[in-house]
């Protein structure tokens, strides 16, 4: 018994539920009042397991070491060595995940290329199409086939350097597209031939084939179209890796692109970006061992992506046996979204400076997701490319100190063996041992 | 006429042949023998050619076509002129599931029917179809129009945008959001000229249209029964 009016040493203080969260029962308020769920953008903000629970051992004494600033860690990768006649030649290993125009306005795009470019990586398309500012600012354009096939035109395949078959993402595996009326303006809407203003939801499966079989004979016709020349990839959200990826092997894929629910969207139901699909860290060994299952290792590239922040986590997927990464909003935050210098108009969004996830609203004050154009005004595409390239060297330079501090003298030299997990649950996704133990669960006994 | 002989001549040579072939050739009618129901078979094609395409194919025939005039003398596979721009595809027999998928432009005609799908995703290709139509036909279907002379399967146009279809026989049920709409004498012009590009002799006024109610068009709770 307490006494609220005169609390004692035997007050109770209140408790707050555990369960029932403030986050929780603000969304049941919230869901109660409106009669809808809530639409965001970004990846999952729960919290999952991911590369923090990893750490690398470096060398010691039955390990050498590489000069830092003096012995070469090399950073190149190819991409699309299977089957296309000219594979993709990037100097570093970290990509630009597909998003679209439409999603993200003509500045944000162009800022993305610029940055990709002068660091000799690539960047990619999105569901809409593919705009003459990307394919001009963009060295390396990983063109999307996606369902919807808005924007979809053979001439700007064959501008292409690679085509991505996106299958589903990170953020919603499963789901289709969605671009809310107020992101579809003249342009956009042109782009992908729908009334202006109208919420647009994009299919989920493809429109021509259903299954891998089908998704074999696509792939043959998407070659023949561009003279086999560019790199095919398949981009699959994490569900059931091992599948997915013995099936886009399968199906003549070049390249793999895997991505965790990390990964951003630019809208989707808060449900489905938290409930639905695997982290990252979960899902790279199974696709990695599908991989060595069918002796494609290394012949079929893989590139994951859902999280990746710093050059740690570059060199932790690339440990665990991925040939690349990509980034979305990583990049986003580099180009300056989520920018502390715009509380003050955060603050009038009922958000804040690292909430701000109302990307489908279309009135980011970052310039970046946005379609107003004194919005888009704000992004200047010169010194926004600019900032991703810093960041993207800095991803690169932090990844290569690792590798030299392990012994490589290639990012790609290295391997589960220089890591170990610091939670049951990440060393037995991770497949790697518990710290200061010999100990994989699910692959050895304790 | 050039003859290729597709017992002889490997489908990759056959496509970078009529791939390669510049807008202003004098190499303009092409036959092609033997295709045995080849995927992927005069696709990607650029040049006002004629290509004819004597016996079944597979998968994707003409796919992406932009300008150029194909024609098959037999039946065809999944998703023929899928994502056409321009120029024209001409089925004789019947064409399998998803034919016309997301062609942007230009006109494909089957003589006989086609199977599920037909006009899926369409963005503004003109389908004639002699034949009927199966399930869920113009599902999405955002421009363009889907002329079928015979009858529609079950879910005709769900979803759809701003297509316009027009079916002479029966439509087992139309689907979410699709509703039979008014035809003017604007449509009765657009059908009769489309009806006549396809070298069909049917009377426009015996067809009736059907289009989008754009109630969906906007996310609103009450529609939540409709998704």
């Amino acid at each position: 018994m307490s006494d609220r009016a005169n609390p004692t040493p035997f007050y109770t203080p209140p408790r707050p539920s555990a369960t029932f969260d403030a986050h929780s029962i603000a969304e049941i308020q919230r869901a109660a009042a409106t009669g809808i769920y809530d639409i965001r953008g970004g990846g999952a903000k729960r919290k999952v397991p991911h590369f923090d629970d990893l750490l690398f051992l470096g060398a010691s004494i039955s390990r050498y070491p590489l000069e830092g600033y003096r012995e070469k860690c090399a950073t190149n990768v190819t991409l699309g060595t299977r089957y296309a006649k000219k594979p993709i030649e990037l100097k570093i290993p970290v990509t630009i995940a597909g998003m679209s125009f439409g999603a993200l306005s003509g500045n944000a795009k162009e800022a993305l290329g610029r940055g990709a470019t002068q660091m000799g990586t690539s960047t990619t398309t999105g569901d809409g199409g593919m705009t003459p500012e990307e394919r001009l600012s963009s060295k390396t354009l990983v063109y999307q086939l996606l369902p919807s096939r808005y924007g979809m035109n053979p001439d700007d395949l064959r501008k292409a350097d690679a085509i991505e078959v996106v299958i589903g993402q990170g953020a919603k595996p499963g789901g289709g597209g969605m671009l809310l009326g107020q992101k579809i303006t003249e342009r956009v809407a042109k782009m992908r031939n729908l009334p202006v203003g109208i919420d647009q939801r994009s299919a989920c499966r493809h429109p021509d084939w259903t299954g891998p079989d089908d998704l074999t004979i696509k792939i043959h016709e998407l070659r023949e179209i561009t003279n086999w020349e560019k790199p095919i990839y398949i981009k699959v959200g994490a569900t059931r890796p091992y599948f997915d990826t013995a099936l886009a092997v399968k199906s003549g894929a070049d390249v793999v692109v895997l991505d965790g629910m990390q990964g951003g969207t630019a809208a989707t139901q808060d449900v489905f970006i938290e409930h639905v699909g695997l982290p990252i860290l979960a899902a790279i060994r199974p696709a990695v061992q599908a991989l060595q299952d069918l002796d494609m290792h290394r012949k079929v590239q893989l590139i994951v992506s859902g999280g990746i922040r710093n050059g740690a986590d570059v060199a932790k997927c690339l440990a665990l046996g991925a040939d690349a990464v990509a980034i979305g909003t990583a990049a986003l935050i580099a180009l300056g979204d989520n920018d502390p210098k715009l509380e003050a108009e955060y603050q009038k969004l009922g958000s804040t400076a690292g909430c701000y996830d109302d990307w489908h609203e279309g009135r980011d004050p970052a310039g970046i997701t946005t379609q107003d154009p004194q919005l888009a005004a704000r992004l200047d595409p010169v010194k926004a490319g600019h900032r991703l390239a810093n960041y993207l060297a800095v991803l690169t330079m932090e990844a290569q100190i690792i590798a030299r501090a392990c012994g490589k003298s290639h990012l790609h030299n290295l391997e589960p063996d220089d890591l170990v997990a610091l939670t049951v649950e990440s060393a037995a996704m991770a497949r790697v041992p518990l710290a200061g133990t010999s100990w994989i669960p699910g692959q050895s006994n304790y | 006429m050039n003859t290729i002989d597709l017992e002889k001549t490997t489908l990759r040579e056959v496509n970078q042949r009529l791939q390669g072939l510049p807008a202003e050739t004098n190499e303009r009618l092409w036959k092609l023998t033997n295709p045995h129901g080849e995927h992927a078979c005069a696709v990607g094609l650029t040049a006002p050619i004629e290509v004819h395409i004597d016996g079944h194919i597979g998968y994707y025939c003409a796919g992406m076509n932009q300008k150029a005039k194909v024609v098959i003398h037999g039946q065809c596979g999944v998703g023929v002129a899928e994502n056409m721009m321009s120029g024209e595809v001409v089925v004789k027999g019947t064409a399998s599931a998803a034919a016309g998928a997301t062609g942007q432009g230009g006109l494909l005609v089957i003589e006989g029917d086609a199977g599920t799908r037909c006009g899926i995703s369409m963005k503004g290709i003109d389908i004639v179809v002699k034949g009927s139509v199966g399930a869920m036909s113009a599902f999405m279907a955002q421009s363009g129009s889907l002329v079928v002379c015979g009858d529609a399967g079950a879910n005709l146009g769900d979803s759809i945008y701003e297509a316009k279809l027009y079916v002479r026989g029966t439509v087992e049920s139309l689907g979410a959001d699709c509703i039979e709409k008014k035809m003017t004498p604007h449509h009765l012009e657009k059908l009769g000229r489309l009806l006549k590009s396809a070298g069909i002799d049917a009377d426009p006024k015996s067809f009736r249209r059907y289009g989008s109610k754009r109630s969906l068009y906007n996310f609103h709770v009450d529609n939540v029964d409709a998704y």
